[in-house]
């Protein structure tokens, strides 16, 4: 495979790779790392690729691995929390501030999460993976996830809603 | 949409009962500024899940063509081993050469030495006249 062909597969997924890598890492610089490592992992299998029949699962599976590994490793200690700067078109800046607000606090709640159920969330509701894509990613049962999914979706209501009635935002 | 659809879908959304479909509707209805009062509250959860989308991977995705690096070092190699060759072979055939050249200029220079050795010997042979010469005549003296 060519080194443009392998762009044209890997580039429509190479965001995907990363927001979940950043999901998992949080830090931004680990995060460009670990999609850095994947796809040049990626590249260096470029000869057997054709093989795979979803080239974009295995580099999700990959990413998952990676990171999980990483987490799991003494590197991570170091990992430090940084906050991206979303650009928000709102004029007014009571609103604009506020938005940035509950984004960094939904920011801060999807850390919170278990690292399976932030796979999940990020999956399906940043993602709209399917269940059956899900399932096959993350080695789970079907009602694995959906109980998975379910509870990560409860956990980020009941900290929303602990926040609204506190009125902090 | 209306707003008891929307409830049941929320409901259903946190059993984790939705479709991608009926997901994509709550984000759109979360997405609008006039979201009903009570369900303000999920509203930055759906508009996060939005944004966590847009987030792109900035950087250059850096493929070193590997593959090509090998091939391009055996031809250098190969130009090297060439040029060693060639040029190690003039070296060889200059240097035998010189070889040849200096073995020569020895051989002249022995030829030349030989000559005036030669000539030398010839000289000291008429010397050993003269001194047959000296002899003799001492002999008179000695007689007189």
């Amino acid at each position: 495979m060519k080194q443009t062909e392998f762009l044209n597969v890997v580039m429509p997924f190479k965001d995907k790779l990363y927001r979940m890598a950043k999901r998992l890492l949080v830090s931004r610089e680990e995060a460009e790392d670990a999609t850095q490592e994947i796809l040049l992992k990626l590249w260096s299998k470029n000869e057997s690729m054709g093989e795979y029949k979803n080239v974009e699962a295995f580099a999700m599976t990959m990413t998952k691995n990676f990171c999980l590994d990483r987490l799991k490793s003494k590197q991570a200690g170091n990992l430090k929390l940084v906050h991206s700067n979303y650009t928000d078109e709102t004029t007014s800046l009571q609103k604009q501030l506020e938005a940035e607000d509950s984004i960094s606090w939904m920011e801060r709640i999807m850390e919170e999460l278990p690292e399976q159920q932030k796979m999940i969330l990020q999956l399906r509701d940043v993602e709209q993976y399917e269940f059956e894509e899900i399932c096959e990613l993350l080695d789970m049962k079907p009602t694995a996830v959906r109980v998975a999914l379910s509870r990560a979706r409860k956990t980020v209501r009941e900290e929303l809603i602990k926040k609204h009635s506190y009125g902090i935002g | 949409m209306e707003l008891g659809n929307i409830e049941k879908i929320l409901e259903m959304y946190f059993e984790a009962s939705t479709t991608v479909a009926e997901e994509k509707t709550l984000r759109e209805y979360f997405a609008q500024d006039s979201v009903a009062p009570h369900l303000e509250q999920y509203k930055p959860m759906f508009s996060y899940f939005s944004i966590a989308k847009e987030e792109k991977y900035t950087k250059q995705v850096p493929l070193k063509p590997r593959v090509n690096y090998y091939k391009w070092l055996s031809v250098a190699a190969a130009v090297v081993l060439t040029f060693g060759i060639y040029f190690g072979n003039e070296y060889q055939e200059s240097k035998r050469l010189e070889q040849e050249q200096a073995q020569l200029a020895y051989q002249e220079t022995k030829k030349a030495f030989e000559l005036l050795a030669e000539n030398f010997s010839k000289g000291t042979e008429k010397v050993a006249y003269l001194k047959e010469f000296e002899e003799t005549k001492q002999k008179i003296y000695n007689n007189n």
